[in-house]
C-alpha cells in the first residue's frame, strides 16, 4: 500500500491494530507503554516495539509529549501507521523520530501481521506479509 | 514551502540551535500538510506543563530550550500539576513540587506568562475573530476556533512552543476558509438544561465523529460556560477542534450545510451518556472546574452553598486571575465555610489526585473521560446542583 510520509525511515515488526482512535495523553502510560484508557480496545496491551496502527489521534494536545516521552523511556512503537495523522501525533513522531505514515487503508492490517514500512521523504510504502 | 529570508535564517541556525530545531519541526509539519507558507501568529497557548503529564523527558526538553530561546509573541501556559502557591495544602509531595517548579522556571525563562490555565480566554489572552493563533490545549483550541472564530490547528505542546519561539505557524488546516466547513449536521432534539448536559452531548458527538466538524441545529441558547463544556468534551472523546452552532457561533452563517449526513441527539442519547460516564458509587470529593471555572460558575456554586455545609468536601479549579477576584468578592470565604476550596493553577486531571482519592465526582465530561485511566478514579458524573444538593 502507498501512503504519505509524516516522518521518514524504515521499520518492520508485528502490527498492533486499533480500530478506535488513540489519545496518547491519559491513554498510554509513558513509563511502560501500556494502554491505560478504560474500555479502549487495546486496554492492557503494550505498544513497545510494535507497528502501532490506528485511524487517527484524539484527545489532549499533550499527546505529543507522551510520544516523545515513550521514545526517551525506550517503550515507543517502532512505527505508527494511520488513516489520517493529525498534528498532535505528527508533532510527537517528528520530535521523537518515530517512523510515521498515513493515508493507509488500515482495515487491511490485522493485529499480529508482520508489516514492513519504507517511508521516503514524501511517499511511503507499507507491505503486509 | 515558501520561506521568507528571515524564516530561512532561523532554519539555518543563524539564531541558534534551538530556534533552528523549532523551525525544522514547523517546516516538516508544513510540508506534510501541504502548507504553501508560514504565517505570523498573534498568540500562543502552550500545553504540557504538569510534571505528571510530561515527566523527566519533558522537563529536560524544556530546560534545553530555555537555555537559549525566548518567545516572540504573547504566550500563555496551561495548568500545572499543583497550585503553584498552596501546593502543600493540596497534599503534594516535596519531590513532585520540586520537579513542577523546575518546569515553571524553564517556561518563565522563555518569557511565557505563567497563567497556568486552560481557559486563557477568561484570564487575559483573548484573540479576535479570524486572527491566526497557535494554541494547544484541546478545549481552548475548540473555544478559540468555534466561539471566538479565531484560527488555530490543534497544536501539540511542542509545536505550539515552536510557534511561540519563531512567531510563525505553517498555513494549513483550520487556518484556511475551506477547511472550516462542517462535515455533519447534529440535530439536537432535547432541551439541554445545564452545562453538564452540553458536556454529555459533546462526549457523545466526539466519539461519533472523531476529528470532523459538526454543525449543531436545534440549540436554542447556550452561554459561554455551556460552550466551554461542549467543546472540551468533544475534544476529549474525539479530536474535534471546531464546531458550529446555528445562530450562536460566529461562522455558522458563513458555512454550507447542504447535503451533509445527519446525526440525531435526543433524550435517549443524553441518558445513555450519563450512564456511561458514571462508574462510582460514593465520591470522596467533588471537583468542579474542568475546563477551569469561570467567575460566573464560582458565583453559582457560592449561591448554592451559601450558609450551608456541602454533603462532601469539594474543590473548584480555576486560574489564579479568577481566584483573585473571587477572593476579593468574598466568594472564597463562603465556599470555605461550606467545606470547599478554590484551587488555582491546576486541575483534577493534571494533579496527582490518585494519591489522595479513589472516587471523584465531577460535572465535566472531559474530566470524567480522563479520570479513570490517568488518575485511577471511579467517577460520578452529574449536574452541579445535584452534586452539591
Amino acid at each position: 500500500m502507498k501512503g504519505r510520509t509524516i516522518y521518514p525511515g524504515k521499520a518492520e515488526g508485528e502490527a498492533l491494530v486499533s480500530k478506535e482512535p488513540i489519545g496518547f495523553y491519559g491513554g498510554i502510560d509513558m513509563k511502560t507503554g501500556i494502554v491505560i484508557e478504560k474500555g479502549h480496545e487495546l486496554e492492557g496491551k503494550c505498544i513497545k516495539d510494535k507497528i502501532l496502527v490506528f485511524p487517527c489521534g484524539k484527545g489532549s494536545t499533550v499527546g505529543s509529549y507522551v510520544i516523545y516521552g515513550l521514545k526517551k523511556n525506550g517503550v515507543a512503537p517502532k512505527a505508527i501507521i494511520n488513516k489520517e495523522t493529525e498534528t498532535i501525533v505528527a508533532t510527537g513522531a517528528i520530535l521523537a523520530g518515530i517512523v510515521c505514515v498515513d493515508g493507509i487503508d488500515i482495515d487491511k492490517i490485522k493485529t499480529g501481521n508482520y508489516v514492513v514500512i519504507e517511508a521516503k521523504e514524501k511517499e511511503a510504502e507499507v507491505i503486509v506479509k | 514551502m515558501y520561506l521568507t529570508k528571515e524564516q530561512e535564517k532561523m532554519l539555518e541556525g543563524e539564531y541558534g540551535e534551538v530556534v533552528s530545531k523549532m523551525m525544522r519541526l514547523l517546516v516538516r509539519l508544513g510540508e506534510v500538510y501541504n502548507a504553501e507558507k508560514m504565517i505570523p501568529v498573534a498568540s500562543v497557548q502552550v500545553a504540557g506543563v504538569s510534571y505528571k503529564s510530561i515527566g523527566d523527558a519533558g522537563l529536560e526538553f524544556l530546560q534545553d530550550i530555555a537555555k537559549e530561546a525566548k518567545v516572540k509573541v504573547l504566550t500563555f501556559l496551561n495548568p500545572a500539576g499543583m497550585d503553584l502557591e498552596n501546593w502543600k495544602e493540596m497534599g503534594i509531595s516535596e519531590e513532585f513540587a520540586k520537579k513542577q517548579l523546575a518546569i515553571i522556571e524553564a517556561f518563565k525563562k522563555m518569557g511565557i506568562v505563567i497563567s497556568a490555565t486552560c481557559t486563557p480566554y477568561l484570564a487575559g489572552n483573548l484573540p479576535r475573530y479570524k486572527q491566526h493563533i497557535a494554541w494547544s490545549e484541546s478545549s481552548a483550541v475548540s473555544f478559540a476556533n468555534s466561539v471566538i472564530g479565531a484560527r488555530t490547528n490543534r497544536e501539540g505542546g511542542p509545536s505550539a512552543l515552536a510557534a511561540a519561539i519563531t512567531g510563525y505557524t505553517p498555513y494549513y488546516g483550520l487556518h484556511l476558509d475551506e477547511k472550516r466547513q462542517p462535515n455533519y449536521i447534529i440535530n439536537v432534539n432535547v432541551d439541554l438544561k445545564s452545562s453538564t448536559d452540553f458536556a454529555a452531548m459533546g462526549y457523545y458527538i466526539g466519539k461519533e465523529i472523531k476529528n470532523k466538524i459538526p454543525y449543531f441545529v436545534g440549540i436554542k441558547d447556550a452561554d459561554v460556560d455551556d460552550l466551554k463544556a461542549l467543546g472540551a468534551a468533544m475534544a476529549a472523546s474525539g479530536a474535534v477542534a471546531l464546531y458550529h452552532i446555528e445562530n450562536i457561533t460566529p461562522e455558522a452563517n458563513e458555512v454550507s450545510i447542504d447535503g451533509l449526513e445527519k446525526i440525531e441527539f435526543g433524550k435517549e442519547e443524553l441518558k445513555e451518556t450519563y450512564e456511561k460516564l458514571n462508574s462510582g458509587e460514593e465520591e470522596d470529593i467533588i471537583i468542579f472546574g474542568c475546563p477551569h471555572a469561570s467567575l460566573n460558575e464560582i458565583i453559582k456554586i457560592a449561591r448554592l452553598v451559601e450558609g450551608k455545609k456541602a454533603r462532601k468536601p469539594f474543590w473548584i479549579c480555576t486560574s489564579r486571575a479568577v481566584k483573585e477576584i473571587a477572593e476579593r468578592m468574598g466568594l472564597d470565604e463562603i465556599i470555605r465555610k461550606a467545606g470547599g476550596k478554590i484551587i488555582a493553577d491546576t486541575c483534577m486531571v493534571v494533579s496527582p489526585i490518585e494519591n489522595l482519592f479513589s472516587t471523584t465526582a465531577v460535572n465535566s465530561a472531559k474530566a470524567a473521560h480522563y479520570l479513570p485511566g490517568f488518575c485511577k478514579q471511579k467517577v460520578i458524573f452529574k449536574r452541579m446542583e445535584d452534586l452539591l444538593r
